[in-house]
């Protein structure tokens, strides 16, 4: 087991004084993959509570202040009652894929969450291609997504699933050669030598003009590919009904819900580690309290996320064609270009270091 | 050059969009358009233009404006205002004249569209900003508008 768990050495250690190797570390990845899924199930639901606040303010509106102060318990309560609700689906669906996709979505988005370092020591999976393996893992959600709209027999679901692989497929390319653009500066996939790195400052700040561009591509394609608007193209409410989950109910609509949010949640956290530094604070002032780290990493992330959310309440949806000459006549262009540009900064060791 | 310049101009118009949304975002809280309407009941104060329901003025000596010229009646496209009138004796002229006796209004059968009020001659009816029309049974939503006892205005004939 090369795996680095390195959460809490102390759990660490008793574990594996009080059992054999092969099933402490056993018993521990199942503990920390409860802890994670209990920790991103309700982060999760309180995404949808800051999506509906942040929604609400943008409207001039108050949002949810009913149930809890502040409206804190609401996605809770909406969570509960969807548990309870009744599972329906359509006649001659494709009862195996149907009941199969929502745990496609849901699995590889929390998937994804095990590589990133909420701090120095709070990390589940160091793996040494932590890069790759976001991409390729972020990916795979679409699969569910596709699955789930061919097996409804439905037709505005059908249509949403095949705008959502003709949006996926496009715009992955766009995330992947963004993240590319920045490993030219790392030397590295693994994300926590990415954040050891970034100590002699955040890459956007040693990248400089390529490292903006790059966030700019990568927000806009990493908007895409949550299938957030302006590119809810596969959900479009207007058009499909509601896209490809047209068909579900109850925890298998929940499980579509929770995973874009986790997902937009991923997309922030990625930018936050690769162009702001991960759990690094500003000039080092939090060095020498690690924990901090979280506070750093997930204040970031928000930063990120919100400016997701503004994106989604001031843009128009986009048409199909424009999304597409968006990605292949603007963004993968530039993209290319700016992995040259970032190659010459590179190389010609131009890159801003403190 | 057009190409780098359309970037350039979605750039820019992209992030004024983004000023105007924004500005709405932090004057949220001071211009939150939001009615929590059980907890204000008794300060909300329902727009002037609101059409809740038809009603018919009356001053303090019990008079309306309505002479019956059932032009409301006419106008209204689906029946909901139905005038029960009569000839009656002037008792200051002596001569026979119409006179309403029932100004009945159907809300159930309303569209609020406003044709009535638009017709009348003498501004005797007028759009209510009462919002609470919910009854227990159909038969409340019929209205007489004017008031037992009550009659016109003097002078309004003529």
């Amino acid at each position: 087991m090369n795996i680095s768990l390195s959460i809490t050495k102390n759990i660490h250690e008793w574990l594996f004084s009080i059992m054999p190797e092969g099933i402490a570390s056993i018993t521990e990845m199942v503990l920390i993959a409860v802890v994670y899924l209990a920790i991103f199930a309700v982060a999760g639901l309180y995404l949808v509570l800051l999506e509906r606040k942040v929604a609400a303010w943008f409207q001039l509106r108050i949002g949810p202040n009913r149930v809890g102060w502040w409206g804190l318990l609401q996605t809770m309560a909406d969570a509960l009652k969807l548990v309870s609700k009744e599972l329906t689906g359509t006649e001659r669906a494709d009862k195996f894929l149907y009941n199969l996709a929502p745990y496609f979505v849901i699995v590889s988005s929390l998937m994804a969450l095990a590589v990133f370092p909420f701090s120095q020591e709070f990390h589940a999976f160091d793996i040494n291609i932590g890069v790759l393996f976001l991409m390729a893992i972020s990916s795979i959600g679409v699969i569910g997504i596709l699955l789930g709209g061919w097996s409804s027999n439905n037709k505005f679901a059908l249509i949403g699933a095949m705008r959502s692989g003709v949006q996926t497929i496009s715009y992955e390319l766009s995330v992947g050669l963004s993240l590319l653009t920045m490993v030219l500066v790392t030397g590295s996939l693994q994300l926590s030598e990415i954040i050891e790195v970034q100590k002699n400052g955040w890459l956007i700040v040693q990248g400089h003009i390529p490292a903006v561009i790059a966030f700019m591509i990568y927000m806009i394609a990493g908007t895409a590919e949550t299938n957030r608007a302006p590119f809810d193209l596969v959900e479009a409410e207007s058009e499909l009904g509601a896209g490809f989950h047209t068909e579900y109910s109850g925890m298998k609509f929940a499980y579509f819900f929770l995973a874009e949010f986790i997902n937009m949640f991923i997309i922030a956290a990625i930018a936050a580690t690769i162009f702001f530094g991960g759990w690094l604070s500003p000039f080092g002032i939090t060095e020498s309290i690690p924990l901090l780290g979280v506070v750093w990493f997930l204040g970031k992330t928000l930063v990120i996320v919100f400016l997701m959310m503004w994106f989604r309440w001031t843009f128009p949806r986009l048409r199909i064609d424009q999304l597409l000459t968006l990605e292949w006549k603007y963004l993968l262009p530039l993209n290319l270009l700016n992995l040259i540009l970032m190659a010459l900064v590179v190389w010609l060791n131009l890159t801003i270091q403190f | 050059m057009s190409y780098f310049g359309n970037i350039a101009k979605g750039i820019k118009t992209l992030l004024t969009g983004m000023s105007v949304t924004g500005n709405y975002f932090l004057h949220s809280r001071k211009g939150a358009i939001t009615q929590q309407y059980p907890d204000n009941r008794e300060t909300l104060k329902m727009f002037d233009r609101f059409r809740g329901e038809v009603v018919m003025p009356h001053d303090e000596n019990n008079e309306h404006t309505c002479t019956g010229c059932q032009k409301c009646e006419i106008a209204c496209p689906n029946g909901s205002i139905e005038i029960i009138w009569d000839r009656q004796l002037d008792p200051e002229t002596g001569k026979k004249k119409k006179m309403i006796d029932k100004h009945i209004y159907h809300l159930g059968m309303c569209t609020m569209c406003g044709l009535c009020i638009e017709a009348c001659p003498t501004d005797a009816i007028l759009w209510a900003q009462n919002f609470e029309n919910s009854v227990y049974d159909r038969s409340y939503l019929t209205k007489v508008l004017n008031k037992p006892g009550s009659k016109v205005k003097a002078g309004i004939e003529d």
